[in-house]
């Protein structure tokens, strides 16, 4: 246990520090959602009515953004040779990568959800919908991404290709999430009724997700 | 404890890299593979290390840990040094001490037997290419581990950490454990030699 403590403490020590991904993560989804209202003109009652939408989007993008380094940082310096090697199951190592990807990437934009809000009208209600949803969804976005990284991590300018792969995974994870925020806020569905599935997407891809990208990382070592 | 490989064959991008290879090393035996560039020296370091499938035959260790797969008993210190710049000299150090697990040593006996002590706090993004390889070499140290598979372990090592090198290598040795080295420069120590490849 102690070896994923530990890529799990280095991981999030990188994001957080000077050119990691933590802070990057956030200030795009903060670039993003403030854009809208320029884009959208000065309509309130469109705006919060588009609001969780545009949150969902910004998050699903923010996220995408910082998760192309998650293999290929430690493919390039030689640490995934020794990673694959050690003793830890390499399904472990994945998903403690992931976690911490998580941890150091997601939960930033969440704690920024409230904040952003004011910017799109949305009332607290609304506000607390979306944060709500977000944390559970955005799990399923970094673990089904993990899967396009560890697929793209032995190719040059990779990014563009995750992107490509991970953001149709990603339709069911957006559906569910912004229809549980807009359940929440105007009805006529219960917001029990997405949000649930929206959880089983999560949990369901924090099970596939490991053993998809060690798959394809063992499969892709040259 | 002994290492053997038999029937080797490795092939990379649809070109065979080499075929009908055998490998073998005793506990306390160095062994140096030599050839030309593009003989196949990192490859077959890579099939011993489980970092690369070959198309035939199988590598083993007998006598060691039963538990353990030959890659969970090996160090590879590859020509990238698993370094993040982010991280000082000891966090770098101590991650891969945790992560390796095992029969750990202090990290900071580790770095002072490669004259980096003076440097642990500093973020390994300043280190020079040398710096950065005795740093590498500190992870061999800083967990036990039998066998050693080094590639091109000496380049950017200066003459004083060359010879810290070979004394690493003999104690390792000594202690009974395996050296394999894919190197263009003598060893430094009695080595077997495996010479891989045309007459280059």
């Amino acid at each position: 246990m102690s070896a994923l403590a530990a890529l799990i403490r280095r991981d999030i020590r990188i994001a957080l520090r000077v050119g990691g991904g933590a802070l990057i993560g956030v200030l795009f989804f903060l670039t993003v959602t403030v854009l809208m209202p320029f884009a959208v003109g000065p309509d309130l009652a469109l705006l919060s009515r588009l609001g969780p939408a545009i949150l969902w989007l910004g998050a699903l993008l923010a996220s995408l953004l910082t998760l192309d380094r998650l293999f290929t940082a430690d493919h390039e310096d030689g640490s995934l040779d020794l990673i694959v090697m050690s003793r830890t199951p390499l399904e472990l190592a994945c998903a403690a990568k992931a976690l911490a990807h998580w941890l150091a990437a997601g939960l930033p934009l969440i704690v920024a959800t409230p904040v952003l809000g004011l910017l799109l009208n949305l009332d607290g209600t609304a506000t607390l919908a979306v944060a709500l949803t977000l944390l559970a969804g955005t799990p399923a976005l970094t673990f089904t991404g993990m899967i396009g990284a560890a697929l793209a991590v032995t190719l040059h300018r990779g990014g563009l290709l995750l992107a490509v792969l991970v953001l149709p995974l990603s339709i069911p994870v957006l559906i569910f999430g912004v229809a549980a925020s807009q359940a929440a806020i105007s009805g006529p569905m219960s917001f029990g009724t997405p949000f649930s599935i929206l959880c089983a997407l999560s949990l369901f891809s924090l099970v596939i997700g490991p053993f998809a990208a060690a798959a394809s990382l063992r499969h892709g070592l040259d | 404890m002994r290492l053997s490989g038999r029937n080797l064959t490795c092939v990379r991008g649809g070109r065979q890299v080499f075929s009908g290879l055998d490998v073998s090393a005793a506990a306390g035996e160095a062994l140096a593979i030599t050839g030309p560039n593009g003989a196949g020296k990192t490859s077959l370091l890579r099939v011993i290390a489980g970092l690369l499938v070959p198309a035939e035959g199988s590598v083993a260790l007998e006598g060691g840990d039963n538990e353990l797969s030959l890659p969970e008993q090996a160090h590879y210190l590859g020509h990238r040094d698993a370094l993040k710049p982010a991280l000082s000299v000891r966090e770098n150090l101590s991650f891969w001490r945790d992560f390796l697990g095992g029969d750990t040593q202090d990290t900071q006996q580790c770095l002072a037997a490669v004259a980096l002590d003076h440097a642990a706090h500093l973020p390994a993004a300043y280190l020079s290419a040398g710096q950065r390889r005795r740093l590498s070499i500190a992870r061999l140290l800083s967990v036990r581990r039998p066998v050693w598979l080094l590639d091109e372990p000496t380049s950017a090592l200066d003459a004083a950490g060359q010879a810290l090198f070979v004394g690493l290598m003999r104690d390792h040795l000594a202690g009974g454990g395996i050296v394999i080295a894919a190197t263009h420069l003598p060893l430094g120590l009695d080595a077997r030699e495996l010479r891989m490849g045309g007459t280059g």
